[in-house]
């Protein structure tokens, strides 16, 4: 591939130390995103993918170990380099989005303010200036007024706005590389749709890398370039959208896609595929699959060894022991015709 | 159908209707200024036959929690009046409603009390309303967590040591244990993942077929909505905007805010871009409501009319919409 990657990261693994013992939150995850490429993860609560966000931005609670062989950043590495200089990086070369856009926020500064910090900061120039990059961003995210905009205070705004501030902050020094962390969940159905639509075009416009954290399918099917479904901890899979929504090959994959009720796809009123069992504990050493649970093809071998990835081609792969040709027989697209 | 909508002579009143009903809270904003009212819900009419699901969508703010807690008897209604099987609930002692409609709120985590077992919990209801001896209520109980899946050994456990999709399993639980004909249920999966989410759906399904349930189900995801709903009522600002069955509603949506709803559902089909939204700005502010109909500064059709007058609820028999162009 001619499109450079920004950001590598190879057998990244996070464990955390809790009073019942090693907690592993990530476990051998790898993932490459390369330039104005947007890699979702999805994933049910506690599978990590907030945690793998935090790693990379080295934001990681202080009990959290991190170990990888590689991790870097337009072809930086980040391991070997003092939080100092991480500082630097974040907000200039790596922005993040989270969640919630309301605690995201400074409520006692000024929109204004907190936008103009950021690149003043990073010594991209002066107050003017700031004020100048933060008004044309404003305008690009699509707010009204941004003049005013910026004199007001987080309260003031709605959250779809504030969503927006966010973006615009993230953009304010042109990063390499965006995360965003979950940044439509808090926001009505109206407005995830403008905002995702936003998220997207400016992606393209500056030609930044974007890794999603989601767990909403929908949203996966359409922004994702390609898709990395974490389970317990680890990938599962990975795939282009369409690969991953049309040949689902890893059984969690399928049972996911199952669950959610799709208009003109799944009869009202019937009964939604459904995973049995919940997610395994994450603490100590757990031999074999992660998934052996609550799957419906479980084996002998599921139980014992370490379940590699399989690779299919370059960038699609999927753990489990089944070979796809015998995984994709036993999935049936809940009430497909 | 058309017995939904538009009164009938029908042997049973339905389970729940609304007629005209409105709630105005005063509001104070600053320390000295003057009480400002602010309508949470105004007008609505609408029914729910009995064994019906009837949805109540719309955005954050739009007055859909407001609506639940004056149907399940916690708000009194500042205008019109609400039927509870024919019967006025205002007439209705509070602990009597108690019996025939009962809440599942959205987030199972604070809706429980952590310092409570969840035989406890699911008790509390026949302790209040004084049914059967200890031992009867024992038997309760274990009857419906049996009827909601949760295993027997977790009767002395605590809500800490239980997943999401337990604890909204133990809010139906102790829901069902007056035996109510009606459900409120707000929110009920929103806080869930989604492979809990399909197993909580199924068990409302059931439930409702099982107990014979109607069910008021308020929600913002209408992927969840299409695929439960018998009716679906979209509130805007307060206000009733469209209301008709779900099929219908779904299949050919009238009102342009309903159909900006439908198309922001995300389907998960990496063939389809991102839909096209041009609703602009958010909600307007609802203590100063446009002038006209409510929906013109975000509407892409709005005409003159649409700024200077009030639509009216129109009833065309299968469906109401609130809508000058329709």
């Amino acid at each position: 591939m001619t499109v450079p990657v920004v950001l590598n990261v190879e057998n990244l693994s996070v464990e955390i130390t809790v009073p019942a013992g090693t907690l592993h939150a990530v476990s051998n995850l790898s993932l490459k995103v390369h330039q104005g490429e947007t890699l979702c993860i999805v994933g049910e609560s506690g599978c990590g993918k907030s945690i793998t966000s935090l790693a990379i931005m080295n934001l990681l609670p202080s009990k959290a170990k991190l170990t990888a062989d590689t991790m870097s950043l337009e072809g930086r590495d980040l391991l070997d380099i003092r939080e100092s200089e991480f500082a630097s990086l974040r907000g200039d070369r790596i922005g993040m989005i989270f969640q919630d856009p309301m605690t995201s926020l400074n409520p006692v500064f000024r929109i204004g303010e907190q936008l103009e910090e950021v690149y003043i900061q990073h010594g991209k120039g002066g107050r003017k200036e700031a004020r100048e990059r933060a008004e044309f961003l404003l305008e690009k995210v699509g707010i009204i007024a941004p003049a005013e905009r910026l004199s007001q205070y987080p309260h003031q705004l709605s959250g779809g706005l504030r969503q927006r501030m966010m973006i615009a902050m993230t953009l304010m020094c042109d990063p390499a590389m965006i995360i965003a962390d979950e940044p439509t969940t808090a926001l009505d159905v109206t407005m995830q749709a403008q905002t995702l639509n936003l998220l997207r075009s400016l992606q393209k416009e500056c030609n930044t890398g974007l890794v999603l954290i989601t767990h909403d399918l929908g949203i996966v099917a359409r922004m994702a370039d390609r898709v990395m479904v974490m389970y317990a901890g680890r990938s599962v899979e990975t795939g282009t959208a369409v690969e991953i929504f049309e040949k689902p090959t890893h059984p969690y994959t399928q049972g996911l896609i199952n669950c959610i009720p799709v208009p003109g796809r799944t009869k009202p009123g019937s009964h939604l595929g459904s995973i049995r069992g919940i997610v395994p504990a994450l603490v100590g050493d757990i031999e074999g699959c992660m998934f052996r649970n609550r799957c419906d093809h479980v084996s002998e071998e599921c139980y014992s060894g370490e379940i590699g990835l399989n690779e299919i081609s370059e960038g699609r792969a999927y753990r489990c022991l089944l070979s796809p040709e015998e995984s994709l027989r036993n999935f049936k697209l809940k009430g497909a015709a | 159908m058309k017995d939904q909508i538009s009164s009938s002579p029908e042997k049973l009143p339905p389970a729940l209707e609304c007629r005209d009903v409105g709630r105005t809270f005063m509001i104070k904003r600053g320390m000295f200024a003057q009480k400002q009212p602010l309508k949470a819900v105004q007008d609505i009419n609408l029914k729910i036959n009995r064994g019906d699901v009837l949805a109540i969508v719309g955005e954050s703010g739009c007055g859909k929690t407001t609506l639940a807690q004056m149907l399940l008897g916690l708000l009194q209604p500042t205008n019109g009046e609400i039927l509870l099987d024919g019967q006025p609930i205002n007439s209705i002692s509070i602990k009597e409603i108690a019996t025939k409609v009962q809440p599942v709120f959205q987030d199972p985590y604070s809706s429980l009390n952590p310092r409570k077992t969840i035989e406890q919990i699911i008790l509390l209801p026949l302790i209040v309303h004084k049914i059967g001896t200890v031992k009867d209520r024992r038997e309760r109980v274990e009857k419906y967590m049996r009827l909601v899946g949760l295993p027997k050994r977790l009767v002395h456990s605590y809500p800490n040591q239980l997943s999401g999709g337990q604890r909204q399993r133990v809010a139906i639980a102790r829901a069902l244990i007056m035996e109510p004909k009606i459900v409120v249920c707000d929110e009920p999966t929103s806080a869930l993942d989604v492979s809990v989410q399909a197993h909580i759906l199924n068990l409302l399904q059931d439930l409702r077929t099982k107990l014979d349930l109607t069910y008021a189900f308020i929600s913002h995801d209408l992927a969840v909505v299409e695929h439960l709903a018998d009716s679906v009522a979209v509130m805007y600002l307060g206000r009733l905007i469209e209301f008709g069955k779900a099929a219908d509603i779904f299949s050919n949506p009238q009102h342009p805010y309903t159909r900006a709803l439908l198309d922001s559902v995300l389907t998960p089909d990496p063939s389809l871009g991102l839909p096209k939204i041009t609703l602009g700005k958010g909600l307007p502010n609802p203590l100063s409501p446009p002038s006209g109909c409510y929906f013109h500064p975000r509407c892409p059709e709005a005409t003159e009319e649409c700024h200077q007058h009030t639509p009216v609820l129109k009833d065309t028999g299968e469906r109401l919409v609130e809508c000058h162009l329709h």
